[in-house]
């Protein structure tokens, strides 16, 4: 066992697999099939010497551009045992945005799949500095790409440890931001492992548990499934996706899981499936819902589904993983909260001249604790607008940009988001993004995306659109050119073909006119 | 294959192509390709369908058929839904 308690990310998985407990223990059930994590260990080391044998150093980056799959588990301990820094890619992604991030990072390996090879083939041609690209599945062929499966062959290598301190980066997490182009987050080793106990002190986890993760790795609300299920040594069910609800369904039941995590478009859908037929998992013990606000009516009717379950609402941004939750058994005295600080960490609200906001009264959340990120790579200029000084010499206090009330017990309210993000099935998506996306489709010359309610989404996104003269598209079309360039959770749901947008006075189009202009029920 | 199934394939897959890969190009879709694989059904995707298939063709999709191997392909859903028409 090791000598003192674990600093680094993969120091649990190393202890796990080192313990006569845990050594054979069920890591993860993957597509039905059990890992135990001293097979994780060993398939991680062999590529983390596979890694370092590419010249990878302490500090580079590794792209990770994979489904839920045990090759993306592996790939995931595989850098941090390396002494790299992962950085995720969600599998929708399209070429021109992988290219993006490849680029932005400066990744000098690829890690992914052959069902993917449709979207990164064509970004190899360009992307510059990959010393590597490894892949799982089919391998393409005449593009010197490496097969995962040899590269962990029992004959391949293991890795010597590397010298990471938990200072170091651990991951990039690339989130969207309003600028349009998306943003890696920074988060060390130690900010990573403090909210990991953190998260699992709240959510009374232990190693006897089975977290169920139906969400992508590649958002962060997956991806601390994972690491918490390593840290705890228990076990992981991990799923592709909630696409094939049946299927998840059997699989819970099969392993037993005790955890389920979702967001409200998840939680949606188990309501409408248990309408056609009733659900009940008695075995549940704890329900998270993040992401966006889950109503307390679906948060009742879950209770038929989950009846033994402790339902907890949070709240959190990837720029320091959770800011908040509420425990459970405060779900009725404080309705429309999203609870008080996780554990080790302090919330204040200020005013937008900078002063403590009093009780009641809206103000900018501020975030202080061990979980704030480093900042955004590259961007020192975003950095500084979201990290400011904090307290003491040299601390940074995270300011979310998001408003909120505070009750005088200190428990939170959210009001509202001082950007104009749009929060879609859970996921984060910058009306800039899909507009330079739409205004590269010949045709389009003018487009406004804004976000309008959806009780299945959350928001759905809308687009309003100008056409150049004697140009005709129709939204399906539009759609069609949409989904080559965009992951399909940001291609709008609605789209409105007009003959001009609402400007304002200097000129710029005017999304509040816009949403003025909307029927009353369609406003958010 | 039958008449029936036919006319069950050629609705499927217009409605696969107008709604969720919005093309008209019937190329783009092989009918034993795997449409969570090819990126082109999500989860709400396959609520979609199944809301499709069930007016469609006056079937009722129990909770426990929603799996790949009822919706994960043409073919899949062409199967699935002769047996349970035939089975009424």
């Amino acid at each position: 066992m090791n000598p003192h308690p674990a600093r680094l990310l993969h120091e649990s998985l190393l202890a796990a697999a080192a313990g006569p407990a845990l050594s054979h223990k069920t890591a993860a059930v993957i597509d039905g099939e059990s890992h135990s994590y001293c097979d994780l260990l060993d398939s991680a080391l062999r590529l983390a010497a596979s890694l370092r044998g590419h010249g990878l150093k302490r500090g580079d980056r590794v792209a990770i551009y994979m489904d839920n799959s045990w090759p993306c588990v592996v790939s995931i301990y595989a850098a941090l045992l390396a002494g790299t820094v992962f950085l995720l890619v969600n599998p929708q992604t399209k070429s021109d945005k992988l290219g993006f991030i490849l680029d932005d990072s400066g990744t000098k390996l690829l890690l992914t799949d052959g069902h993917l090879s449709k979207e990164f083939l064509p970004v190899l041609a360009r992307v510059t500095g990959l010393a590597a690209v490894i892949s799982s599945g089919s391998v393409p062929a005449g593009h010197n790409i490496l097969s995962f499966g040899s590269v962990i062959d029992d004959t391949a290598p293991l890795a010597e440890p590397v010298a990471t301190i938990p200072l170091d980066l651990a991951a990039l997490i690339y989130t969207s931001g309003s600028t349009g182009n998306p943003k890696g987050v920074m988060q060390t080793h130690q900010s990573m492992m403090f909210a990991v106990g953190s998260l699992i002190e709240y959510l009374r986890l232990d190693h006897d548990d089975r977290i169920l993760c139906i969400l992508p790795l590649a958002f962060d609300y997956g991806l601390y499934q994972l690491l918490m299920t390593v840290d705890l040594g228990a076990t992981l069910v991990l799923e592709r996706s909630f696409t094939y609800p049946a299927q998840v369904f059997a699989r819970m039941r099969k392993f037993e899981v005790t955890v389920f995590p979702g967001v409200p478009t998840i939680f949606a859908m188990l309501l409408s499936v248990h309408q056609r037929e009733p659900l009940c998992f008695a075995g549940v013990t704890r329900v998270t819902n993040t992401a966006a606000a889950l109503a307390d009516a679906s948060a009742s009717r879950l209770r038929d589904i989950f009846p033994n379950a402790l339902i907890y609402k949070m709240y959190g941004l990837t720029e320091c993983k959770r800011v908040s939750y509420l425990e459970p058994e405060l779900a009725e005295s404080k309705p429309g909260s999203v609870g008080k600080a996780i554990p080790g960490t302090e919330v204040y609200l200020l005013s937008a001249d900078g002063r403590p906001t009093p009780v009641g009264e809206i103000g900018t959340l501020h975030v202080r604790g061990p979980h704030v990120m480093l900042g955004y790579w590259n961007r020192p200029d975003l950095s500084e607008q979201m990290l400011h000084p904090g307290k003491l010499p040299g601390e940074r206090v995270l300011c979310t940009q998001d408003q909120f009330r505070m009750d005088a017990d200190g428990y939170l309210y959210f009001v509202g988001r001082s950007d104009d993000i749009i929060k879609t099935r859970g996921e984060k998506v910058s009306p800039v993004e899909v507009e330079n996306a739409m205004l590269a489709i010949a045709g389009i010359r003018e487009v406004a995306v804004v976000g309008v309610p959806d009780a299945l989404l959350g928001q759905a996104i809308r687009a309003y659109v100008v056409l150049e003269p004697e140009m005709s598209l129709s939204s399906g079309q539009i759609r069609a050119r949409c989904i080559t360039q965009l992951e399909n959770f940001m291609v709008p749901q609605q789209i409105v073909l007009c003959t001009d947008l609402p400007r304002t006075t200097t000129g710029k189009i005017s999304k509040k006119a816009l949403l003025e202009q909307m029927p009353p029920e369609d406003r958010t | 294959m039958s008449s029936e199934t036919n006319v069950i394939e050629a609705k499927v897959r217009g409605y696969i192509l107008e709604n969720l890969m919005f093309s008209s190009d019937e190329s783009e879709l092989a009918n034993d390709a795997s449409l969570l694989e090819r990126g082109v059904i999500d989860s709400t995707g396959v609520l979609e369908i199944i809301l499709f298939l069930e007016g469609e063709f006056g079937i009722e999709v129990k909770a426990s058929e929603m799996l790949p191997e009822n919706f994960d392909s043409v073919n899949n859903m062409v199967r699935f839904v002769s047996r349970l028409q035939g089975a009424r």
